[in-house]
């Protein structure tokens, strides 16, 4: 039967083990992988900038990017390409609640320079490679 | 109780059952919200609720943990705190961080980033608040007269917590290094050393309501952190599918995260055993349903209900909808909330001496809440699978599905209702234990104290 102390080796072991395996992948994600399949060289200041209105404003507290955030508002990973440049300007320079189909975002009233570096950050994640993420929908259930 | 500091412990369960209140009232803002009735857009905005609400949970979890641990260090260590005024500082200081958060959050101050929404200076103060923390569990511990594996677990847990909320204060200019780096803290705490922590209070209070031996209880300990860690550290690896991170973590992250259950069942089978086992019967009834409670649907929510969308195939329809909220309330309702109404249930007639635990409304308190969340984590599963094959499947736009799905946020406000009555009862009665006082104070080790000698 199994003693404390062999319990407690498989604890400490196993932990030190399994560490060390995550430790080695993620430092081969974030030097190599990462930046490969993100362009990270692609990264231009406009993005930063556009970055920072995306997490000053806390947009995933509504919508969801790489499938993360909160779930009351569309995924917008590939919006740059499902609805263009002038659209996105339009809802981010609106001086009052964009309200499709009644449900309110709030207006945030920017100005044109910020909306465009908000676009240039959607653009650079339309491109990166996810894995096949967001799926297309089922041929099988189309019309 | 045996020491007077660990009256402590009563002021960070006020706080929690404060906040828990606070967060279940943004959580209907939210339901309502998706029901199509947002009145309060104008001055309480989706993404306020959303921080607010779960930020909340952060914090009141965490006044928890301090306040299981202020009270489970003196009594496993022998001896008083180090220091009681510096345990009430903290208990302010992170009462004032945390309203000033809140606060911040309704007018757009935030750094906008999934649970960890709380703006950088705050971010310095609940570091310092939280070494301080640290700080006096560890000067206890070490000056104790013993370091047992239960505290030694529930220590750990603790201070691994602290060290990993750092990597989710780096900046990084690439969206997907920092989603990389925020599930560091996101994961490895809920899936990793939270864990620990549950183990160390769990042990705790099955060595103190069973009556079993410490040595068996504590080496089974082991094993489940041990399990928790053999596949929740490459478990993360499910977080790392589809955000720009490369293809070898389908294949990891799939089979670790899938062992994750394992942890579970050993925690749930465990609780479980243990019960039968203990020859004795505590006459604290409702701090044991809660116990084996919080083991039991922890299995369930952590457990199964993550297992449910946790492979690859599954993940990549499921990732980024309502399927997420279904798994995120039932987990952390059943492996972190019903723990420390676990916690609060055992020690509060030994705070204040008073035995409330006899109350029948306790027996209402732990059935409606559960009941009430089983209801609202049905309710986001036919809202989440709908979503998922709407717009996901079939290729509808957003607000389109959104609208098809209005009437499971009725059926899930409805179940929050009952969900709510429970909490309502169980705070009812936290107030109705009263303030702890020196006459609950016995010097004989608690089970010789209410299994008098046949």
């Amino acid at each position: 039967m199994l003693s404390k102390k062999q319990a407690k080796v498989f604890f400490l072991g196993g932990t030190l083990l399994f560490s060390l395996i995550f430790l080695g992948l993620s430092y081969e994600s974030i030097t190599a992988s990462i930046p490969k399949k993100t362009n990270a060289d692609q990264i231009s200041d406009a993005v930063i900038r556009g970055k920072h209105i995306w997490d000053s404003n806390n947009c995933m507290g509504c919508h969801t990017l790489l499938g993360e955030g909160a779930y009351y508002a569309p995924e917008l990973t590939k919006v740059y390409e499902r609805k263009g440049e002038t659209y996105i300007k339009t809802v981010l320079m609106s001086e009052k609640p964009w309200a499709p189909r009644g449900r309110q975002m709030v207006a945030y009233g920017l100005s044109e320079e910020d909306a465009n570096d908000v676009v240039e950050f959607f653009k650079w994640v339309n491109e990166m490679d996810l894995n096949g993420f967001p799926p297309k929908p089922s041929e099988a259930l189309q019309p | 109780m045996k020491y007077k500091s660990q009256q402590v412990a009563y002021w960070f369960f006020a706080l929690s059952m404060l906040l828990i209140i606070l967060q279940i009232t943004y959580g209907f803002i939210m339901a309502f919200a998706h029901y199509g009735m947002d009145g309060l857009h104008a001055w309480v905005p989706f993404n306020a609720a959303r921080a607010t609400h779960n930020n909340l949970l952060v914090v009141w979890l965490l006044s928890g943990f301090m306040g299981a641990a202020y009270y489970i260090i003196p009594e496993e260590a022998q001896r008083e705190l180090v220091s009681v005024k510096l345990a009430y500082i903290q208990l302010i200081t992170l009462a004032i961080v945390g309203v000033v958060a809140i606060i911040g959050f309704h007018f757009n101050w935030w750094e906008g980033r999934k649970f960890l929404e709380i703006p950088r200076p705050l971010d310095y103060l609940v570091v310092v608040n939280v070494l301080t923390f640290l700080g006096i569990i560890l000067a206890t511990l070490y000056k104790g007269k013993q370091q047992t594996t239960t505290a030694m677990v529930l220590t750990m847990g603790l201070v691994f917590a602290a060290l990993l909320y750092l990597p989710g204060m780096i900046w990084f200019d690439n969206q997907a290094m920092d989603a990389f780096f925020r599930w560091w803290v996101v994961h490895l705490w809920v899936e990793g050393v939270w864990e620990l922590i549950m183990g160390g209070i769990l042990a705790f209070l099955l060595i103190k309501l069973t009556g079993v031996d410490r040595e068996v209880i504590e080496k089974w300990l082991y094993v489940i952190v041990g399990l928790t860690f053999l596949s929740g550290i490459l478990g993360t690896g499910h977080h790392y599918y589809y955000i720009g991170t490369p293809e070898y973590w389908l294949l990891i992250g799939g089979i670790f995260s899938a062992m994750e259950p394992l942890a579970f069942l050993g925690m749930a089978l465990f609780a479980i055993h243990m019960y039968r086992k203990g020859g004795k019967s505590h006459p604290n009834k409702i701090a044991l349903s809660w116990t084996l409670g919080t083991a039991i649907v922890a299995f369930a929510g952590a457990g199964l209900l993550g297992l449910a969308h946790t492979l690859p195939q599954v993940n990549m329809y499921t990732h980024g909808t309502l399927v997420t909220a279904m798994h995120g309330h039932l987990a952390f309702w059943g492996a972190y909330g019903m723990l420390i109404f676990a916690i609060i249930s055992y020690t509060m007639p030994l705070m204040t001496g008073r035995k409330l635990f006899e109350l029948p409304s306790n027996i209402y308190a732990f059935w409606l809440s559960l009941i009430g969340m089983l209801g609202m984590t049905t309710a986001f599963a036919a809202a989440g699978v709908a979503q998922v094959y709407l717009e996901r499947k079939v290729g509808l736009d957003f607000m389109v599905a959104q609208k098809e799905i209005e009437i499971h946020f009725l059926i899930l406000i409805l179940c929050a209702s009952l969900f709510t009555t429970g909490i309502l009862i169980f705070v009812y009665n936290f107030i109705k234990y009263g303030r702890p006082n020196e006459e609950a104070m016995q010097p004989e080790e608690e089970f010789e104290a209410v299994q008098p000698a046949a």
